[in-house]
């Protein structure tokens, strides 16, 4: 009986041990404070802003009893959606948007796996020559933002319809392109596809087939396949995952994009989801635009959903064997010229011509007017002058473009440094604890900004953070929140990043610091760190190009005092003053320019280790 | 001192239960080799040990100190246990210098500069590496960078040193020669070794004591010479010999202290201690075979199926019928034709006999201590 009385007892004493060891454990290792700070801060900035825009499509608003007497302010309804869905309006401002993003996402995603694709071949396994120019001046288009070149097509291609100056076409010949050429569904296509996003396929692809060990294909030539099989039924699947990853990542930045939609749409009426979105948000149609968002949303989870069943196990063959085999080149033979100049023409036409288009244009006085007596440094350095330009000053003596200067280098800066470091302590998170809870939540959250249009962000966050909240002040009118949302976009990629870097360092390299009695942070900064220097180098460059770049995320967000370069110049595209527009795009091109030559000349960064959606 | 003790413990990964129940000590001063196929679980007693792997059952204690209570979740960090591990991939730090690897652990728990740097170079000197002190992991041959890595194990002074597969990436002349720098190292650096192999070769010219595990238990623990004379189940025998040893099916009965084997070797009789009866497994090593050329009345013929010479010694494959093939090994040079015939001899006191169903031994042969007693007397 005393044996069975003092058993509770000690039972209890049992688990008071028990519970101070598992507490003790947790505090001791500061992977577990630091998941969980991780997943505090992706709860805060993703998962709340997600959930705002979700509950403010199935909630009557403050205003809504004016439209519909039934509201009752902060009560549920469906009636947003169907309004939305069922209402005349209806094809206009949702079903037409959503197919015309759809058609322009199928349709960029087959121009730029045809032209990446083919591109990635010849500078991987042809003999084709000068592939490292090649491959150098494949990256350039990465480099200028998308709106650019739509800006660029239509120096070009710009008719009388819309008002204006006429483009180069119209001047030569007399005769303006018709509409379907300058405007709408065809240039969107050419300039996403064929001038911009056919990089990443280029990129990933290019990767892809480096890492194919050529002893693979050669077996399949020693038992007599012709080169065609050889191509089809090796090389191919070894790179599809590559190719799939690929198709996701420009499919979904395609159906979101924003610039050129509405540089290029807008003349003729022709919305997609961001433009319908964009004007939503401007006329306060908050709740619509979220609807139109949160469609967005399901439509990009469900391609990427699509594309990993078919990848399936696929995922990642072990195609890397460590040794870097010889590679056998496929000779081109005689048309080995035509086939170079194709490609330096198409690059050429891709990079240069529209790079060269702005700078003529940035010089012209009167837009349109390819004369010489036309030619003026104005836009560039001119002084008060109130015949040109309403009296605007030129762009490198006006103080507005030096502070939007100064801003849209800080936001770059700190945004990609600290979406850089973040993504590595991510990478960390997720690698160590590859089958742990935290580890896959802080994945998929991580993830989830990928999905998000940036505009649909940017509204939500602009109510967000408005009013002081959870930790911080109101954050309104600040660069803080414009930092905010470039961290928080770029979370996915340079979580990848990290990710995939953590996983090239042997678990036994920490390990082995770890018996030495190194502390976490030891490990992290004398070990992890050093290691992943270059892999940290190479998210911060893409991040930061893409930062300087950012126009439809941070449009919504900017002041006056805030105002980016690039919200400058959609700002005066917008009022009609393209010389001033293209001059500060140049600026911005040769800042990203500048910074990633330095940094893959000193700092050996480079661009197709981190793009790898 | 450093006497470590397991006991119960227990380790799944997932649904995987990788350790079950291991139960054993390492006194001090062992060198103890845990010996096994790939995923047997050696390597996970051997991370369970250093920390790097934690139980969910079981206790651990090194010199008397409690380190690992699986039921109270009480795992000590790896640093307190006073041991150091050397890698199989070896894990040298690529970024830092064969100075600053071996300096880490000494920097991290704050030594002097002098002195560090002093001990660092003492013990670059013991594994003759010291003008490589400057050089960085790469521009070292894999012999070199396995020495390193053994140099910043023993630099901090352990008084537990754990080795994983330290050998298994060098190529074979390296082996040997490595082999007896650790066998040198043990003798001077007076620490418990614990060593991870599925070399049965490194394992019984290296250990004081040998682990043999399978499937996550522990099978049989002893000296090297007792695990290769009497394997303690048909799973060890197979994988201790080297070359291959011969598993010959019998049946057996049982009469007055001996095993009365019958199989295509002919009937034997094998003394033992256990009754049994019933289908065994006969084991034999290749080189305890006697080979005649001419017919013997106490010899069993076969034929030559092919003959493998390897310079001081000849392997040969004999065939008895259709479906048993022996391995016979003969020291020094020996050439037949393949066809011809052989006749072979086995001597009972050279054979352990198994159990077919459990692969338990029924019939040992003398321990070496026996056997040694013996031919003194």
């Amino acid at each position: 009986m005393g044996v069975k009385k003092s058993y509770p007892n000690e039972k209890r004493k049992f688990n008071k041990e028990k519970m101070k060891n598992i507490v003790k454990g947790f505090l001791s290792n500061p992977i577990y404070l630091i998941s969980l700070i991780a997943i505090v801060f992706l709860v805060h900035t993703i998962v709340v802003p997600l959930w705002q825009m979700l509950s403010n499509t199935l909630l009557w608003g403050e205003g809504d009893q004016l439209i519909n007497p039934d509201a009752i302010p902060g009560g549920l309804t469906i009636e947003h959606w169907k309004q939305m869905l069922t209402s005349e309006a209806s094809k206009n401002v949702f079903y037409k948007p959503i197919l015309r993003s759809l058609g322009i996402g199928v349709a960029v995603s087959i121009m730029a796996l045809i032209m990446g694709g083919a591109l990635a071949w010849l500078v991987t396994r042809s003999d084709i020559p000068y592939k490292k120019t090649l491959t150098f001046l494949a990256v350039i288009p990465y480099m200028i933002p998308s709106w650019m070149k739509s800006m660029a097509w239509l120096t070009v291609f710009k008719n009388d319809r819309v008002g204006g100056a006429p483009g180069l076409l119209q001047f030569i010949f007399g005769v303006g392109p018709p509409d379907w050429i300058a405007y709408g569904f065809l240039p969107i296509v050419i300039v996403l596809g064929g001038m911009h996003y056919y990089v990443y396929f280029f990129l990933l692809t290019a990767a892809a087939l480096n890492s194919v060990n050529s002893n693979m294909e050669e077996t399949a030539n020693i038992l007599g396949a012709p080169r065609i099989t050889i191509l089809r039924r090796i090389t191919f699947p070894l790179i599809l995952p590559a190719i799939l990853s690929g198709v996701i990542l420009v499919f979904s930045k395609a159906i979101g994009t924003f610039g050129p939609a509405a540089f290029l749409g807008l003349p003729v009426n022709f919305y997609v989801i961001s433009t319908m979105l964009y004007s939503n948000m401007q006329t306060g149609m908050l709740t619509e635009g979220y609807i139109l968002s949160l469609t967005l949303i399901v439509l990009a989870a469900l391609v990427i959903y699509i594309n990993q069943k078919m990848i399936g196990k696929r995922k990642g063959y072990d195609t890397v064997g460590g040794k870097d085999g010889r590679k056998t080149m496929m000779p081109l033979g005689r048309w080995r010229m035509p086939v170079f100049v194709t490609v330096i023409i198409f690059m050429v036409s891709s990079a240069v011509v529209p790079l060269a288009l702005l700078l003529l244009q940035s010089f012209m006085l009167k837009d349109g007017v390819y004369t010489l007596s036309n030619f003026t440094t104005h836009f560039w350095i001119g002084k008060a002058n109130p015949d040109i330009a309403m009296g605007n000053v030129g762009v490198l003596v006006n103080d507005s473009i030096g502070l939007a200067l100064k801003n849209s280098l800080l936001i770059a800066v700190i945004g990609a440094g600290v979406a850089a470091l973040i993504g590595i302590i991510f990478g960390y998170i997720v690698a160590k604890g590859r089958n742990s809870f935290t580890g896959k939540v802080v994945e998929q959250l991580a993830f989830a900004p990928y999905l998000i249009p940036g505009i649909a962000l940017s509204a939500i966050y602009l109510t967000m953070f408005a009013k002081p909240g959870l930790f911080l002040p109101s954050l309104y009118g600040t660069l803080s929140i414009i930092i905010l949302i470039t961290i928080v976009k770029d979370l996915p990629f340079a979580t990848r990043a990290g990710v995939s870097n953590m996983f090239q360092i042997s678990g036994e390299l920490e390990e082995a610091a770890q018996i030495q009695g190194a502390s976490f942070f030891k490990r992290f900064f004398r070990i992890m760190l050093p290691l992943t220097k270059q892999g940290i180098l190479s998210a911060f460059i893409i991040a930061f190009i893409s930062a300087m770049k950012q126009l439809d995320l941070v449009l919504l967000l900017v002041t006056p005092k805030t105002g980016t370069l690039a919200t400058i110049t959609y700002e005066y595209a917008d009022t009609g003053y393209p010389q001033f527009a293209n001059a500060i795009m140049l600026i911005i091109i040769a800042i990203t320019m500048v910074v990633y030559y330095v940094s893959s000349k000193w700092g050996k960064a480079d661009l197709s280790k981190g793009i790898g959606g | 001192m450093s006497r470590i003790e397991l006991k119960n413990i227990n380790k799944h990964f997932g649904d995987n239960h990788v350790l079950k129940g291991i139960d054993f000590v390492i006194e001090d001063g062992d060198f103890m080799t845990l010996l096994g196929p790939s995923g047997c679980g050696k390597t996970t007693t051997l991370r369970v040990i250093t920390g790097l792997e934690n139980p969910e059952g079981g206790i651990v204690t090194i010199g008397g100190k409690e380190v690992v209570n699986g039921e109270n979740k009480y795992y000590a960090p790896p640093a307190k246990r006073d041991l150091n591990l050397v890698f199989q991939s070896y894990a040298l730090w690529p970024h830092m210098t064969v100075y600053e690897n071996v300096a880490f652990g000494l920097t991290v728990k704050k030594f002097p500069k002098n002195e560090i740097r002093q001990k660092v170079e003492a013990a670059l000197d013991k594994l003759q590496i010291l003008p490589y002190i400057d050089r960085y992991p790469s521009e070292l041959s894999g012999g070199q960078q396995q020495r390193v890595s053994i140099a910043r194990a023993i630099v901090t002074e352990p008084k537990i040193l754990l080795l994983d597969e330290p050998l298994s990436n060098l190529d074979a002349k390296l082996r040997l020669e490595m082999r007896s720098e650790l066998k040198r190292l043990h003798n001077e650096l007076n620490t418990t070794i614990i060593y991870v192999t599925h070399d049965q070769v490194e394992a019984l010219t290296l250990s004081t004591k040998i682990a043999v595990f399978f499937e996550g238990e522990l099978v049989q623990l002893d000296e090297p010479r007792n695990i290769y004379r009497n394997p303690a189940d048909l799973r060890v025998a197979d994988f201790v010999g080297n070359p291959q040893i011969n598993l010959i099916d019998a049946f057996c009965s049982y009469k007055d202290g001996s095993l009365l084997t019958e199989s295509v070797i002919g009937k034997l009789s094998v003394p033992t201690t256990k009754s049994y009866e019933g289908e065994c497994v006969m084991a034999l090593y290749p080189e305890d075979i006697q080979i005649f050329e001419q017919r013997r009345a106490d010899a069993t013929k076969c034929t030559v199926y092919s003959v493998l010479p390897a310079g001081s010694e000849t392997l040969m494959q004999l065939t008895m019928d259709d479906e048993t093939v022996i391995l016979a090994k003969y020291m020094g040079e020996k050439d037949y034709e393949i066809g011809s015939s052989l006749w072979i001899k086995i001597s009972s006191d050279k054979i352990n006999v198994y159990d077919k169903n459990s692969g338990k031994i029924i019939a040992e042969k003398e321990s070496y201590e026996e056997l040694n007693g013996r031919v003194l007397a």
